[in-house]
């Protein structure tokens, strides 16, 4: 169905991009990279950090990973090799893939950044390595692929969304944490458990964005309907238009 | 536990409350959260993760003398990557309703801190007997807390416990229903997994002073 859609190139990556970084959000709608996002928001310098890195990561990790799915993983995808190549299915292997893809690109990055901007280096270097096994970036390929997204852009615009959506995450929370800091909260919930409730009540928050979607889409829906009664008729009049030409 | 000595029985007992990797480690919360909605997907989950774990830790320890310390982070992953496309396939060909369930939640196993923070813990420094125990004992803890998790917000949000209804029937108002109780819908929604996360937590601080922090 979303194929049939007309739209605007740019307004599907917008779209797209509004809906990772709150729809969709990491954190607040799929719990990813919940560790690291407990572990290292007790300071906002730090979640700074940590999250530009994830960013960087997300927006690096996922068209790379797009372009294995596309060209190696899915059925049918290595077609391009030859014709005996067609029918092989390797999507078992996505999993191994995808976590040696990032687990290489980290380092990549890490030996990069290192080598060009000590600075960029500086600040994000510590927490290069912990990235690697957050599930925030293993879980945005995942999702790249369990969602078909559809073109190299479109993985970019996704990759780079999420991350933003973990980066607002991660900054809100450790805003509240070091404010909270001051409050009297009861002694056995001070520290993860009072964490854990305003994350909860976060994400509730968040979930009101979800209309956002579901306002926009059922217009869409409604265009698409009439887009596409409007559409087969013009081409059937250039078909026969066609057809009376040759004849 | 006579098979047990003192020393390996700990390995197994203490994860369970004490050092439980979900509420005092806070490892492996991404998972935990996100599939807790009904309990049958929460204990094929923690079964998943306890085959991961038990196998997993068993071979970095035997392979631990043979890693090169800066590569050892790939190697551990390609390891659990391994374990995991097992489980995926296991689970697909036997509960394929059940793997769409868990969808992409069975591949980020991978990355379940439980997983790498155990490894890196306790499996690159052990023998494979005590690696064995200790990977069982996180498992369990981690399978604990899915379990209660799951089991309340099934209970609380679909009045069943594995699909089955055991509150009475909510449209023929039998049961509890008879006399006006009502299925909370809110406990389904992902949020509620994190606020009753929150509320364990504080039962078990409350009732154990030295976990509180400052």
């Amino acid at each position: 169905m979303f194929q049939d859609h007309i739209k605007i190139k740019n307004m599907e990556h917008i779209e797209l991009f509004f809906k990772s970084i709150f729809i969709d959000n990491m954190v607040f709608a799929t719990f990813l990279g919940m560790c690291s996002y407990l572990a290292v928001s007790k300071k906002v310098s730090t979640a700074v950090g940590l999250g530009a890195a994830v960013i960087f990561v997300l927006a690096i990790t996922v068209p790379l990973n797009w372009l294995l799915d596309q060209y190696v993983l899915q059925p049918g995808a290595l077609s391009w090799l030859g014709a005996e190549y067609a029918d092989y299915d390797l999507s078992f292997l996505s999993f191994i893939m995808f976590i040696a893809t990032i687990a290489t690109m980290v380092q990549l990055v890490e030996i990069v950044v290192e080598k060009f901007s000590p600075s960029l280096y500086n600040s994000l270097g510590i927490f290069l390595p912990l990235i690697a096994v957050n599930c925030a970036i293993l879980g945005g390929s995942l999702f790249m692929q369990s969602r078909e997204i559809a073109t190299l852009g479109l993985a970019t615009t996704y990759g780079i969304g999420s991350g933003i959506g973990w980066f607002l995450a991660i900054l809100a929370i450790a805003a509240i944490r070091e404010k909270i800091r001051y409050s009297n909260v009861p002694p056995a919930l001070r520290g993860l458990g009072i964490t854990f409730i305003i994350t909860g009540l976060m994400a509730i928050g968040f979930m009101s964005f979800g209309g956002m979607l579901t306002g926009g889409d059922e217009e869409a829906k409604e265009e698409t309907t009439v887009a596409a009664q409007v559409v087969p008729t013009e081409m059937n009049t250039e078909l026969a238009n066609n057809t009376k030409i040759e004849e | 536990m006579g098979l047990l000595s003192k020393k390996d029985a700990a390995l197994i007992k203490d994860p369970l409350a004490d050092n439980n990797p979900i509420t005092i480690q806070v490892l492996g919360i991404c998972s935990a959260l996100a599939i807790t909605a009904e309990l049958e997907a929460s204990i094929v989950m923690s079964i998943s993760v306890l085959f991961v774990l038990g196998v997993g830790n068993v071979v970095i320890s035997l392979m631990r003398n043979i890693i090169p310390s800066k590569i050892r982070i790939i190697v551990q992953l390609i390891v659990v990557a391994t374990l995991v496309i097992i489980v995926d396939l296991v689970l697909k060909a036997f509960a394929y309703e059940l793997s769409k369930t868990l969808s992409v939640f069975v591949g980020l196993i991978i990355t379940n801190c439980i997983i790498m923070g155990r490894f890196e813990a306790f499996a690159l420094g052990n023998g494979p007997w005590r690696s064995f125990l200790d990977g069982i004992g996180n498992a369990l803890g981690y399978a604990v807390i899915l379990i209660i998790v799951g089991f309340f917000r099934e209970l609380l949000g679909s009045g069943t416990l594995l699909g089955i209804p055991v509150l009475g029937d909510p449209i023929e108002k039998t049961g509890l229903y008879a006399f006006g109780y009502e299925n909370n819908g809110f406990m389904l929604l992902s949020p509620m997994a994190l606020i009753v996360v929150g509320i364990i937590i504080w039962v078990q601080r409350t009732r154990n002073k030295a976990l509180v922090e400052d």
